[in-house]
């Protein structure tokens, strides 16, 4: 296999031109004869879909949820990014591709991220076109913040819910063509396997979940936009049906998975308080522009905040280490989440961690009480403190709130070219599904982003000019042998899983295989600690196909999806370790012990690892072969990043 | 602490359903009311036992996916409050919690606690939505939205479309649902344009999905998880006025 990224020629500004001017075309008659199958309807499934209904094409769309509108896109608060530089502050499109590519920590593919940023400000013009009520300022005009990573405000924003507005937008896109007739919905369906047919996709198997059946679907095209895999931490900020399972079956019928062990941890979470704890809960980062984040300086005065002998508010303004502040006065507490995540971590393991567990720091807002006052501070973070008080039971007016880190996204997905295709020939995937742009960490408020670009700006085109040499290509009948047999194996794994009626239920799985994850391939990995967790993982796999219990009830059965995804998490966790193995250095959110500066940042190896890792899978008990793609930085200098 | 659960079990739509009790012991109070579930849940099938099927996913309390009646309330008796975001310090030891679906003609069960929702869905496709294609839409800052109309529009968009307010309301009806979304776009220049159009085809596709008509009694804005205001519903029916007497008919 030979990996092509298919990147126009030509400077890096004009390749998206370019490429828009060359590409094939497709004629509105003969749009009509092409089936397109979409899975997911997060944002950029939803924009996906609703912009090839627009065009004419046959769309058939798949959820996991009981709505379209319940994807898990809908819980991204903070807001999103566009180069728009309403704020007069010197930004532009060239500016967010640096912050972008700097921020990824130069792991990312300069002419995606290029166009991604060129495409930011349309998005904001559609989505305000269809009416999502972005925040505005007392002139009419839209407002602006500031966000982790940046030094400029070009971050639109919904209250704390722009994930819900941009969603809900695209949403009514969607319906509107569910409506027309050009897109076909079906909700309560999860993808359990790719249909290849001559080495191209061309149809899904799909499980309804309320009668249990099989289902068949052919298309011309599919396009996976099922999210990402951080539930396979089982712990994360992801809603609970989020899963691997559809790009993990793509990944098994030839699309390569890349850079699988970039992962993020997002710093604003609320603390883990039990076993019983079934995710966690974040808080938008937007909280770090006026919350100040702090330790006790003193280990003896952690050690009695734990004890809960005295109180946060017990502990003078001179005895408190603004951890963030200190180490990085340019960014301070605005540094990138991989950074603000380490950082608490360092913290907490030299013994200044707080709450019961030593794991947790300080975000304070008194300053910003003093200097806006409680209305602003209400009318900007209201809806968050008050989240935050009905977990924790804590009034964050009054006492200064708790975090601590948490897995939240994934960088990594199915590796894809220019035109968001995958290595098998007519497979797409996009956001967080895809591993494009945001090389080894994401910047705050560019998930929302690009998962608008890829659907409503990139794929309608890149799209276009794949169906373009398939319009001689008929309907496809779902009665052909890899129908078929690909339906069979669906039902030989689910009869395989019924079989076992072990004694431990797909949680505690679950939460073991999170544990050995986050204890050693989350936020500081060394070479001992995965190639621990690879022999665990896979003493845990042959675990689980021993002794998990599965009821056998007909229809409906909500275990068995479980274990479905938590059989498909058992093999993921395994790449990402090796992945982490693999590459010797730190970027980004991929953060190797051995590889640090002297003063603990991350130290890149730019002459041995500036390259996409793409595996291809050999089966499971085999090693995947690594497939590299050299990163070029003709448009950017590769420095360590500096956020002092 | 240590609970009685009385929870509605039901194989499917078309099967006859039955309140079963379960005593549960030793429940952490920091648990979501939902994480106390999954510990029921964990029991039953180590027993053999068919779990208790009920929606859920974000469980921060913005999907919509969950929605439980708790003893006799749409996600609890706690104001602005999710089934997700309940936590179990809110009951006592002791206590006995009876657990319902959705009750509402418009909203069948499926199984147990899970009820389909899609009307909701039907009743956007009517016209929840500004027409615009992808692409040649005028720059963001064109067109000015006064402050006032924009965080109003956005109070009116917070609905999370769990189908609370169907259930609180004696005639199962969906117009806090509806006016939410009809408000949202009659306080933007953006959503003008449809206007007349959308609130005509949204109350008609109300009235062919089955759900009641509004008599006033407010339970829907009493038990709304986002504290989405009734003055929605009045918008809406100046809007619906209008058109009417505007004379203009639908599309």
């Amino acid at each position: 296999m030979e990996l092509n990224s298919n990147i126009p020629n030509g400077p890096l500004s004009e390749k998206w031109t370019k490429y828009k001017i060359n590409q094939k075309l497709v004629n509105p008659a003969n749009k009509r004869k092409l089936d397109i199958i979409v899975i997911g309807t997060g944002l950029a499934g939803a924009s996906a879909a609703a912009s090839f209904g627009e065009m004419g094409f046959n769309v058939k769309v798949f959820c996991i949820q009981d709505s379209p509108r319940r994807a898990h896109s809908i819980a991204a608060q903070g807001g999103i990014n566009a180069a728009k530089n309403y704020a007069n502050d010197g930004d532009s499109v060239q500016r967010l591709f640096n912050d972008t590519i700097k921020g990824g920590d130069y792991r990312a593919r300069e002419a995606n991220v290029y166009r991604l940023a060129e495409v930011s400000n349309n998005i904001i013009d559609q989505c305000v076109a269809q009416g999502v009520p972005f925040a505005r300022d007392y002139s009419g005009l839209l407002a602006n913040r500031s966000f982790g990573g940046a030094q400029v405000s070009r971050t639109f924003y919904a209250k704390g819910q722009t994930g819900q507005q941009l969603l809900l937008g695209a949403y009514g896109a969607l319906s509107k063509e569910i409506e027309k007739g050009t897109v076909k919905m079906y909700t309560r369906r999860e993808m359990l396997d790719l249909v290849v047919i001559d080495g191209r996709a061309r149809g899904v198997i799909v499980r309804n979940l309320i009668t249990g059946e099989l289902e068949r679907y052919a298309a011309h095209a599919v396009v996976v936009a099922s999210g990402g895999y951080g539930r396979v931490f089982y712990l994360s900020t992801n809603a609970m049906s989020s899963n691997g399972s559809a790009i993990w079956q793509c990944y098994k019928k030839g699309a390569c998975m890349a850079n699988p062990c970039f992962t993020q941890i997002h710093p604003t979470c609320i603390p883990v308080h039990g076993d019983y704890q079934s995710k966690l809960t974040l808080m938008s980062e937007s909280l770090r522009n006026d919350g100040r984040i702090w330790v006790p300086k003193d280990a003896e005065k952690a050690r009695l905040l734990r004890e809960g002998k005295i109180k946060a508010t017990d502990i003078p303004e001179e005895e408190r280490d603004y951890y963030l502040e200190r180490r990085y006065p340019a960014f301070g507490n605005l540094v990138p989440r991989d950074v603000a995540s380490r950082a608490a971590k360092e913290r907490c393991d030299a013994g200044y961690g707080v709450n019961n567990t030593g794991r947790a720091v300080y975000l304070d807002f008194k300053e910003a009480l003093q200097r806006l006052g409680k209305k602003a501070v209400e009318e900007k973070y209201g809806n968050l403190f008050e989240m935050y008080e009905r977990i924790v039971d804590e009034n964050p007016y009054v006492t200064p709130m708790m975090i601590y880190p948490a897995v939240h996204y994934t960088m990594g997905g199915l590796w894809v070219d220019y035109e968001l295709q995958t290595t098998v020939k007519g497979l797409f995937a996009a956001g967080e599904a895809n591993f494009s742009d945001h090389g080894a960490n994401r910047l705050g408020a560019s998930a929302l982003m690009q998962g608008l670009s890829d659907g409503y700006f990139i794929l309608p085109y890149t799209m276009q000019n794949y169906l373009a040499d398939q319009i001689n290509v008929p309907h496809f009948s779902t009665d052909s042998k890899e129908f078929e047999e690909a339906e069979n194996a669906v039902r030989q794994k689910i009869a395989k899983i019924l079989a076992i009626n072990g004694n431990t239920t797909v949680d505690t799985f679950h939460r073991r295989l999170g544990h050995i994850m986050w204890e050693k391939v989350g936020m500081a990995r060394t070479e001992q600690s995965l190639t621990e967790a690879i022999a665990e993982i896979k003493e845990l796999r042959a675990e689980f196909w021993q002794h998990v219990k599965v009821p056998k009830t007909e229809g409906m059965n909500t275990e068995l999806e479980k274990a479905l995804r938590v059989a498909d998490f058992l093999e993921m966790g395994e790449l990402i370790a090796r992945d982490a193995l693999m590459r010797n250095e730190s970027c980004g959110g991929h953060f190797r012990s051995e590889y640090q500066t002297p003063d603990g940042e991350a130290l890149r190896d730019d002459e041995h690892y500036a390259f996409v890792a793409a595996y291809e899978y050999q089966g499971v008990d085999n090693e995947p072969v690594l497939h590299k793609e050299e990163l070029r930085f003709e448009n950017v200098e590769l420095k360590q990043r500096n956020y002092k | 602490m240590n609970i009685k659960l009385k929870i509605w079990r039901q194989h499917n739509a078309a099967a006859k359903g039955e309140f079963v009790e379960y005593q549960l012991n030793e429940v952490p109070a920091e648990a979501s009311f939902l994480e106390m579930l999954d510990i029921l849940n964990e029991q039953l099938v180590l027993k053999g036992d068919d779990p208790v099927a009920f929606d859920h996913d974000c469980r921060e309390g913005i999907c919509g996916a969950c929605g439980l009646y708790i003893n006799g309330h749409p996600h609890g008796k706690f104001k602005n409050t999710t089934t997700c975001q309940l936590h179990m310090r809110k009951f006592k030891d002791g206590d006995t919690i009876t657990v319902e679906p959705w009750r509402s003609e418009a909203f069948p069960i499926i199984k147990d606690l899970m009820v389909d929702r899609s009307a909701f869905d039907k009743l956007i496709q009517a016209g929840g939505y500004i027409s615009v294609h992808t692409g040649g839409v005028p720059d963001a800052n064109t067109i000015p939205v006064s402050k006032r109309n924009a965080d109003l529009a956005m109070d009116a968009a917070a609905c999370i479309g769990c189908g609370a307010c169907v259930a609180a309301c004696k005639n199962s009806s969906a117009m806090l649902f509806v006016g939410a979304k009809v408000s949202q776009f009659a306080l933007l220049p953006q959503g003008q344009i449809e206007g007349e159009d959308r609130v005509q085809k949204m109350v008609a596709r109300m009235d062919e999905l089955g759900f009641g008509n509004c008599t006033n009694t407010f339970a829907c804005q009493a038990e709304c998880p986002k504290n989405i205001s009734v003055s929605n519903i009045a918008r809406m029916n100046r809007q619906y006025l209008a058109a009417k007497i505007g004379g203009k008919k639908t599309n």
